[in-house]
C-alpha cells in the first residue's frame, strides 16, 4: 500500500468521521437556524467525499457532481434562509400587533 | 474499492505526494470544522467554524482532485468549483445568520458586544419610507 492509497483511506475515515458529528449537530440543533447551518456542513462534506471518490475510482466525471451539489446546497441555504428570516418577521409583526 | 490503475512509470511521482498531502490537509480541516459544529456554544460560533474550515478543506480536497489528474479540463472544473464555493460559502453564512439574528437566538454569555441591535433598534425607531407596516391602527 503506498503513500497515496494510505492518504485516501485516511480522508475516507476523516470525513465519514466528520459526516457522522455534523449530523449530531442537525439532530440535536436547539433551533431551526442550527440544524440549517449543519446541514450546510453536511453539504461540504459530501462535496469533499465525491471529490475524493473522484480521485479513488479514476473516474474524473464525479467531479461534475460534486459541482451541482455545491450549487444545491447554496441554493438550498438561502431558500432556508428566507424562510427563516420571513417567519420571524411575521412574528414578530404578529407579536407587536 | 480504491481501484486507481497505478502509473505507467510505476511508484508514487511528486504530483502523487503533493495530492496526498492535499487530501489529508483537507480531510483534517473538514474534521475541524465539525468538530467546532458540534463543541461550539453559540450559532454564530459555528457558523464561523464550519464556513471558513469547510471552505478550506473542501478547496483542499477539489485541489488534490487538481493534481492528480493533470488534464486542463479537470483542473479548469476543479478550480471553477473551488472558486464557487469561495464565493457562496460567504454569501450563505452571512444571510442564514441575519435570518438566525431576526429569529431570535441565545449568545453565549460571555458575549460582549451586540452592535446589529443598536443597528435595528434605530432602525426602527425611522423606518424606511417604502417599508409598510401593515396593521398599525
Amino acid at each position: 500500500m503506498d503513500f497515496f492509497s494510505l492518504a485516501i483511506t485516511i480522508v475516507y475515515v476523516l470525513l465519514s468521521i466528520s459526516l457522522l458529528v455534523s449530523l449530531i449537530r442537525v439532530i440535536i440543533g436547539p433551533t431551526l437556524p442550527d440544524r440549517v447551518v449543519a446541514l450546510d456542513l453536511v453539504a461540504f462534506v459530501v462535496i469533499s467525499m465525491i471529490a475524493t471518490y473522484a480521485i479513488s475510482s479514476g473516474h474524473p466525471v464525479y467531479l461534475d457532481v460534486a459541482i451541482v451539489l455545491a450549487l444545491i446546497a447554496f441554493l438550498g441555504t438561502i431558500a432556508f434562509a428566507r424562510y427563516v428570516f420571513q417567519r420571524a418577521e411575521r412574528e414578530r409583526r404578529s407579536g407587536h400587533a | 474499492m480504491f481501484s486507481r490503475e497505478p502509473k505507467e512509470n510505476g511508484g508514487a511521482d511528486m504530483l502523487e505526494i503533493i495530492a496526498g498531502i492535499l487530501l489529508i490537509t483537507g480531510g483534517f480541516f473538514v474534521l475541524v470544522a465539525s468538530v467546532g459544529i458540534l463543541r461550539l456554544p453559540d450559532i454564530l460560533m459555528r457558523m464561523h467554524a464550519s464556513t471558513k474550515a469547510g471552505t478550506l478543506g473542501a478547496g483542499l480536497i477539489l485541489l488534490a482532485v487538481a493534481f492528480t489528474y493533470a488534464e486542463i479540463g479537470i483542473i479548469s472544473r476543479a478550480v471553477a468549483t473551488i472558486i464557487f464555493i469561495l464565493m457562496t460559502a460567504p454569501v450563505a453564512a452571512h444571510t442564514i445568520g441575519r435570518a438566525a439574528y431576526q429569529h431570535g437566538i441565545t449568545f453565549w454569555e460571555g458575549t460582549v458586544v451586540d452592535d446589529l441591535k443598536d443597528y435595528y433598534e434605530k432602525n426602527r425607531k425611522t423606518p424606511p419610507a417604502n417599508v409598510k407596516v401593515p396593521d398599525e391602527d
